[in-house]
Parts: C-alpha cells; structure tokens; sequence
C-alpha cells in the first residue's frame, strides 16, 4: 500500500464557458476530501450528512464517517453545548478513518463555527450561513465582534451565504410558512455541497420523496431547496472550482454503505441462519446501542424476537431464560448496562448456557459521555463479576466488520454454551463505511448440537448436564421438552458431571479450573501482524475502533521510508496462542487505547512485556496525525 | 401514534402445552434430591401439595419448568423432577419471561418469595404482572428474610424486632394482593400453606389462566417467625378471621350459623368492604364475588391487615386479558406470514439493502 491519509497534489482543468452558456468552472481532482456539516441540534446536521455520505457511497468512493451530537435531544438553540456535527471522508483509494481535520467546513451558526474552526488547516473552506450570525446569536457564543466583519478568519477561503433567505426565496411558490420554508436550509447547503464536489442528486431526491410520502408538500419543499443549492453553487461566481474526486479501486464486489450498529443489527437478524436458532433479543433502550433494537425489531421474519424489558437486568435475564429454552439470547447496552447485567452474566457464567452480550461503549464513569466514544469497559468485560467468572470477549475494528465479528461471538456462545461479551463503540456504531455486502449462503454455520439422549457414564439412564465434551469442555444443552432429560440447573456450584448441588472443596477447585480452561481452550485465529519491510523494530498492537487510525498513521510513517508494524486483536479473551511470539519478536510494542492503558496493562501482566502504552479518553477517536507523532517518537527507541 | 388490535385468542394456560401420554403421579415428579429446609418448615407442606398436584395437569412433565430466585424457597426447582431453573436473587420473572415467550409449549412457574419478588425483584415482578405473560407465580410469604438468618422482609408488620431491627422494623409493609392488582394483574389469588385443599383450588384456577397468575401462598418459618400465621390455623381463632371466596358466592365467613354459612359477611361500605354480622344486615347487602370486578378484589384486598384479623383467601381476580408471549408470537408470525407472501424472508436482501454500488474486478 503507497496510499497515505495525507492528500496529493491537486490536478485541474481549466475554467471555461459551456456553448450554451452556463458557467463551466475549474475542477480540481482530489484524492481524498474531509466535509464537516455542524450547526445547531435543530438544523438537521446529521440527517445531512448521512444524504451527502450516501451519495458518496453510491458514487464509488471509499468513505469514512464521524457523526458527533450532544447528548441532550435539543440542547439550547444556537448555544456551543448544542452544536451537532456530521464528518464524512472520502476519497478514491481505501482510507482508514473520518479524516483528522476537515478541508471544508460547513457552519450552520456561530457556535457551529466556534466549535470547529479551530480544526480546520490554513487556506480551508468554510461555507457559512450568514442568516444567524445575529448580534444576539454572537454574544451567545462569546463573539465580541462579528467574526465574518473582521480578519479572524483571513487564513481561510470563507463563503458567506445567506442560505435562510435564500431558501426562503427559492420555496416562496410553495405558500408554507416561513419558518416551515427556512426548516429546508440543510438540504440548501447540501445542494451546494453536491454541487461542489460533483455528487450524484437522484439519490438524495427519492429519499426526500420517501421520507416525506406522507406530507408531500414538505418533500417537494425540501427538494426545491436542495436544488437551489446546487443552482447557487453553479450559478454564481462565488465558487470558481468544483472538486471531483474518483471512484475508488476497492476488492470487486457488491458494497453497501454500513454503520456499525447496523452492521450489529444484521449479525444477530443473521444468527437464525447460521445457527436454526430462534433468536431472543431481550434489551433495554440506552446510548449508543438503542438503533440495534430499533432495526433488530424490523426483522422479526427471520426469527428474531425483540424484548423491550422494565430495565436492563430484566434484558438479559430474558435473554438468558430464552437460551435456557432453545434459543439464542442476545442483550445489547452500553458501559452503565453492563453493570446492572453482571451478575446475570456470571449466573450465564455458571449455567453455561449460550448468550450473546453486545456492549457499545461510551464515555464513563457512570453515565459519562453518552454519546461519544471509549474503550474503557474492556476490564469490566473481562472481570466486571464476582468470582472467577471468565467471559470471552471480542471486538470489532470497523462498522461494516461488526457483523462478522457478531458471527464470530454467536460461534463461540453456542460452541462452547458460554456467555460472550461483544465489545464495540460509540465510533463504530454511529461510523459508517462502504461493506462488501457476504454472500448469505457462505456464511459459516454453527450446530448447537442439542443433546437428545440420557448420557451418564454408569449407564443408569440418567442425564448429567455437565458432563462435559472432551475438545471443547462444553457441557450438553438439553432444552425442555426433551423427555427423559429433566435436569436442574442454577447458580450454585454444581458437581462436575452430575450437576448435583454440591459445596465439596474439591469439586468447587476443579470446577473453577474446568470453567476458565473451556474459555482459555476456545478456538482462535492467530494473530497476523502487518510488517511490510518484515524489519520493524516497533509494533503498534491496537484492538476495537482503533484500527482504522492506527493504520492510518502507520501508513503515513511508512511513507516517509520508516518501518512499523502492527497488529489488531479481534480476541481479548482468550488472546491468539501466537501473541505473546509476537510480542517478544518486536524491540518495542506500543498499544495505543482510548481508555488509561488497560489492554496494555494486561499485556504487561500475563506476558511480562514491558509494552508502552499511549492513550486519549477525549471522547473522540484517535487521529492519524497524533499517531503518526506518537510513532515517530517511539522509533528511535525502536531501532536500537 | 398508531395503535394495533393484538386480538384476542380464546386459549387456556395450558392449551399449547402437550399432554401426557399416561397417567402421571407425584412421585414422577419427585427428583432424586434430597429437601434440605428446616424441621416444620411450611415449604413442605406446599411442595407437597404442588407434587400433587402438577399429576392432575395431564401435561408431559419434560414440558414443565420451575424457575426460582434466592430465598429459601427458591430451591424448590431442585425438588421437582422437571427441568427447572434456580436463578438469581429476583430476577426469576425476567428469565421466565424470556422462557415463555421464546417456548409457548411449556408450562412455566415461577417460585418466590417475599424478599425475592418484593424486595429485590419488585420491578421484575410489577412488569410480569401488567405484561400479563402466560406465566404462574408462587409467591411464598413468610413475612422474614429466612435464608439470611432473620431480617424483617418487605411484607413484616411494622414494630416487627429482628436481628436487623432490635427496636421494631420502621418499614411500612406492602400488601402483596393489593400491590399485584394496582399493577394490572389478570389473576390474583392467596391460599394457605398448611391448607391442602384451598392451595389446590386456587393453583389449579392459576394453571387454568392464560396470562400472569400471581398466588400468594402463607407459610410459616419455624425457625425465625414461628407461628405467625398461627391464628389462621387454631380452629378457635382461625374461622374468626378467614374470609374464603368463591366466585359467584355471597362472601359469608366465621362460625356456621343455623343456616349451615357463616355468620359474619361482607358488605360494602363508601367506597371499600366492611365486616358485619349477618344478623345485622339483609341478605341482600351481602357482597356476592365476582372474579371479573376489580374494584371489589382491591377493596377485598384491603380487608386483609398486618395483625391478620382478617385474611382473604381464594381466587381475588381471574380475568382474561391478551397475553404479552401470545402478541409477541403472533407478530412475529405476522411478519413471517408477509414475508413469505413477498416470496422471503430474504436475508440477503435486507444484507443488500436499497442503495448498493458494484466494483469490477
């Protein structure tokens, strides 16, 4: 790979006239593009960037998202606490994360634009929408003086529209009321955005269409502003370029573009299929996990029955009296949820019963940041019970890799009749990318293997619920209605084999080692580590949503000649048996994590590798540019 | 808000549950463990009766499961040769709930107590009721935390001296019949650990009952709440203060008169139920039950006070109400039904979605 995140230089085409008139202006050819929509909660940011994402996709570029929203549903108008903001990257090669900082920002507000100038490079764009910047809106904001009067904003190419007004203008025929008209500006500045880098528009006009079937008058309204704002772009001497930037060369084959909670959505509607199990999805709404259950609960034909609970103990006890049944049980939270669902976990833990627990985190402690990213629930994943109570635990990397690695956690859960904690994040599950959409009929299938037959070995027709199989340790799930195999089974400690309640010193010694050696046995692929020189000092060991920014900026350090390897971890528990080869193979392993070192410290821990940790709990991803640096810097060590 | 008729199917509690093939007894569903609660513990008498009982069903044992919490009483599952489930401390309702929508084919009881389902396991068991899932509920009250060795519990009367409360419990206690019916329970009943016949009675109605049955079964704890229920029982205090329903019956109670009934009654009084002689009031004043009224089995309910001087037993509310498991099944079989019409369900559709764009190699 030679790409980089890093853009190259500009190729154009000169401005001219078309023969029948219309202003033809330059066009630049980009590699790669960062847009960044932001206004008030109210302006419809993120429904606007999500239409100017899908016609990227639909165009063929490689894309990557990062919507960021308050948590509050309406926090004051015009205020900075109430700015929400949508950045989308695309470009015409395989990138790896939403950009680190926007070459065009779109500000709907002042606060919009105080909020984010600061991200923007020298000699980037802002399209501003000159309709709010009202005295009142600016001292709001902390404004003195009118940004857009004075020079604050000289090192950038600054486009003020008044996208109100001239919305308003454009839907005058419509007869709606004003504030009804202005509502339309959104889809003004996505126009001009369309129209400025070349989008295609039937997309974002039959979604219109069908997202307002019902009051026709408002699609049309909305489209009649979406048009003029690709008229103002084309019309006006205002914008002397337009940007185009090529298809991408992806791997051939069918691509959708994906967030990572519907990516989680579709692996558990998948499940039935890969499993014959029905699937019980018993949850409780909460930030950033609720849109699974939203689009979980669109798909009750193929099998999946959703369970809004009274709280999120009752989810996952739903979900666990369900695969007590025969069926699949999933629950899915976030950080706050995980910890009213411990002990139903551990109790999972003891009857060792499949279960599927899908955590998408969020900023903590308590109920923290809501709405933006973390990593910092991997040591409650992993010992957030009492007792010894082994869990395995995975993550995805990206959105669109969310259902593979729910596949993956429903392989393991109904293999080895095991709870299994799913461990995604606020960037992936609002995130989107381009998926190469799996052939259904390749998926790989899994046999829960119901036992059917009494199996005690002194041959006295009784069933031993845990008696366990040789390879796996994994107990017999016998489901009720199995004449013949009536069984009880609970929380205590239970005889091994027989599963007789049983408090012998002994047998609680071998159950406990029985338990964490199943967990410790479950099958997983090595770990593959990305060193393209093969001569690497550094390795960059990430896991979760780190992935796209550490390749990011491994790319970059590569292309200033300089080696690096790294490695993802999907498997935080139990690790690929290769890692600990792999960690004493590099000179200096650095793990980069968006919580306070808590992969690292394990790392040191079981493998007594004295691994480098770096960390961000901003509540925002990982850029590549401050990886890159924190590369750079960890490289000389690395070379010695 | 739109709102969807969920109909309502005319099944009993045990119409989907497959039936025996042969005659059961109560030793088929005696398990090989041996029962370990204390010497005159009021647990016996009602696995017991509940041994017994389950033979009458006629539905295939395999088909039945016990789900439990933690208390003392909620080690009844290891006790009954069904599959059987001993959970964690409250959270019974919610893993039965799971169970019953997921398997309409088993009969699933769900055994409590009163720290259990109101205590911890409040929430769960408010949201069960008002659910209305195809679910029978034993609620053992003991009126103390037993397996904690003597705590008072959230139905112990108040000034209650516990290990936990040397001066007397300050808690004001919840009555269990009036808490179900306010959370919109379908059936309600109370019976009496040591009274064979009337715990029969009211189980086999809750059986009967598609939806939540919650029964209140009072037991005694002879290690740390000895004979508290004791005035029940004692044939010199025990008609005084029972107040036994039957459906369709003017509610008569108390030492038999000439007539062969009761002489004390139940009549109304404002808004609630009072208790009179029945020499004092006309026969026609006496409260006849009704099963179908709400509003007669709350202020039933309300008869019933912390010193026992009244205690209502029978059947309080057995009305017939869509049940959560069957709405639930049948939209998901709803949406099988469209999907198949569509000529789906199709997964690699919906993996596909509406906007897809195709590289070339």
């Amino acid at each position: 790979m030679t790409s980089t995140d890093t853009t190259s230089p500009d190729t154009t085409t000169p401005a001219g006239s078309a023969s029948d008139g219309t202003r033809r202006p330059t066009v630049v050819r980009r590699d790669r593009v960062v847009i960044r929509f932001a206004g008030d909660s109210g302006d419809g940011m993120q429904l606007t960037g999500d239409r100017f994402t899908s016609e990227t996709a639909s165009f063929g570029n490689d894309l990557s998202t990062l919507p960021n929203f308050p948590a509050e549903i309406r926090a004051p108008a015009g205020t900075l606490p109430g700015v929400s903001s949508f950045q989308v990257h695309f470009a015409d090669f395989d990138i790896l994360t939403p950009g680190d900082r926007p070459d065009v920002l779109v500000a709907m507000n002042p606060a919009a634009l105080r909020a984010n100038i600061g991200d923007l490079p020298r000699g980037g764009i802002v399209i501003v929408n000159t309709d709010e910047f009202t005295p009142r809106n600016l001292t709001k904001v902390g404004y003195a003086a009118d940004p857009l009067e004075d020079d604050s904003l000289a090192d950038f190419q600054v486009h003020r529209i008044a996208m109100a007004t001239l919305t308003r203008g454009a839907l005058e025929s419509t007869g709606l009321p004003k504030r009804d008209a202005e509502r339309a500006k959104n889809m003004f500045a996505l126009g001009l955005l369309s129209w400025m880098y070349s989008r295609p528009q039937e997309g974002t006009e039959r979604f219109l269409r069908e997202k307002f079937a019902k009051r026709p008058e408002l699609a049309e309204a909305n489209i009649l502003a979406f048009r003029a704002g690709h008229a103002y772009g084309e019309t006006t001497e205002a914008f002397a370029v337009v940007y185009e930037v090529a298809k991408a060369k992806l791997p051939a084959g069918t691509y959708r573009q994906i967030t990572g909670n519907t990516a989680l959505a579709y692996g558990i509607v998948a499940a039935p299929h890969v499993t014959g199990l029905e699937v019980l999805l018993g949850t409780y709404p909460i930030t950033p996990a609720t849109d699974i259950l939203h689009e979980v609960s669109r798909h009750k034909a193929f099998g999946v029955t959703t369970v809004q609970a009274e709280d999120e103990i009752a989810g996952v006890g739903a979900a666990l009296g369900a695969s007590f049944g025969g069926a699949l049980g999933v629950t899915t939270t976030s950080g706050p949820g995980i910890a009213l669902k411990a002990e139903t976990i551990g109790l999972a833990v003891a009857l060792e019963l499949p279960l599927l627990v899908i955590d998408v985190q969020r900023g903590g402690p308590s109920t923290g940041l809501p709405t933006k990213t973390e990593q910092a629930d991997l040591l409650q994943a992993l010992h957030g019970r009492n007792g010894e109570s082994p869990v395995p635990v995975i993550a995805p990397q990206t959105p669109g890799d969310c259902f593979a690695a729910v596949l993956d956690a429903v392989r393991i859960a109904v293999t080895y009749r095991t709870p299994v904690i799913l461990l995604s994040d606020g960037a992936l599950a609002n995130g989107s990318e381009p998926w190469q959409v799996p052939d259904v009929a390749q998926l790989p299938t899994v046999d829960p293997a119901f036992a059917t037959e009494p199996n005690a070995p002194d041959g006295s027709g009784a069933f031993w619920p845990y008696l366990r199989d040789p390879e796996t340790l994994a107990r017999p799930w016998a489901v009720p209605g199995t004449a013949g195999l009536e069984h009880r089974i609970g929380g205590l400690e239970k005889a091994d084999g027989s599963g007789s309640i049983s408090y012998d010193p002994a047998n609680h010694e071998r159950m406990v080692h029985l338990r964490a050696a199943k967990i410790a046995g479950i099958e997983v692929p090595d770990l593959e580590v990305d060193d393209p020189t093969g001569d690497a000092g550094l390795l960059v060991l990430g896991w979760g949503s780190t992935y796209g920014p550490i390749g990011a900026a491994a790319r970059r350090v590569r292309a200033r000649g300089l080696p690096v390897a790294t490695a993802h971890l999907r498997h935080l528990n139990p690790f690929p048996a290769n890692l600990g080869e792999v960690l004493a193979r590099y000179r200096a392993v650095l793990v980069p994590e968006m919580n306070l070192g808590q992969l690292a410290s394990l790392l040191r821990s079981r493998y007594l590798v004295d691994v480098q940790s770096h960390t961000k709990v901003s509540g925002q991803p990982f850029k590549a540019e401050e990886l890159q640096d924190v590369f750079l810097t960890h490289l000389p060590g690395a070379q010695r | 808000m739109t709102m969807i008729d969920l109909g309502m199917p005319g099944l009993g509690g045990l119409d989907l549950v497959p039936a025996a093939e042969a005659p059961q007894t109560a030793k088929d569903f005696t398990s090989d463990q041996e029962v370990r609660w204390c010497p005159g513990c009021g647990d016996y008498a009602v696995l017991a009766a509940v041994r017994s009982f389950m033979p009458t069903l006629g539905i295939k044992r395999e088909n039945t499961v016990f789900v439990s919490g933690i208390g003392c009483s909620s080690r009844f599952p290891y006790y009954m040769d069904t599959f059987g489930m001993h959970s964690i401390h409250g959270r019974a309702p919610a893993i039965a709930t799971g169970l019953a929508v997921a398997r309409p084919d088993l009969s699933v009881w769900v055994v409590t107590g009163d720290g259990d389902a109101l205590s911890i396991g409040g929430n769960h068991l408010i949201h069960a009721l008002r659910r209305n899932i195809n679910l029978k509920i034993l609620l053992f009250n003991n009126r103390i935390y037993g397996l904690t060795k003597g705590q008072y519990s959230p139905t112990s009367e108040t000034g209650k001296v516990t290990k936990s409360s040397p001066m007397g419990s300050v808690d004001h206690p919840f009555n269990p019949v009036s808490l179900a019916l306010g959370a919109e329970a379908t059936f309600v009943g109370r019976a009496i650990d040591s009274d064979r016949k009337g715990l029969t009675a009211v189980l086999a109605a809750a059986a009967a009952h598609r939806g939540t049955a919650l029964v209140e079964i009072f037991q005694d704890c002879p290690i740390f709440n000895d004979g508290s229920f004791d005035v029940l029982r004692r044939p010199d205090t025990a008609p005084q203060r029972l107040i036994p329903l039957t459906h369709g019956e003017p509610i008569r109670f108390g030492p038999k008169g000439e007539d062969g009934l009761g002489t004390s009654v139940v009549v109304r009084a404002g808004f609630g139920l009072a208790v009179a002689e029945a020499a004092d009031v006309d026969p026609a004043d006496v409260v006849v039950h009704d099963v179908t009224d709400v509003h007669l089995a709350f202020a039933l309910s309300r008869l019933s006070d912390q010193d026992l001087t009244h205690t209502v037993t029978g059947v309080f509310r057995d009305v017939r109400r869509t049940t959560y498991d069957d709405a639930v099944r049948a939209q998901v079989g709803e949406a099988r039904e469209a999907a198949q019409r569509a000529g789906g369900p199709d997964l690699q559709a919906v993996l596909r979605g509406r906007d897809t764009w195709t590289v070339d190699e």
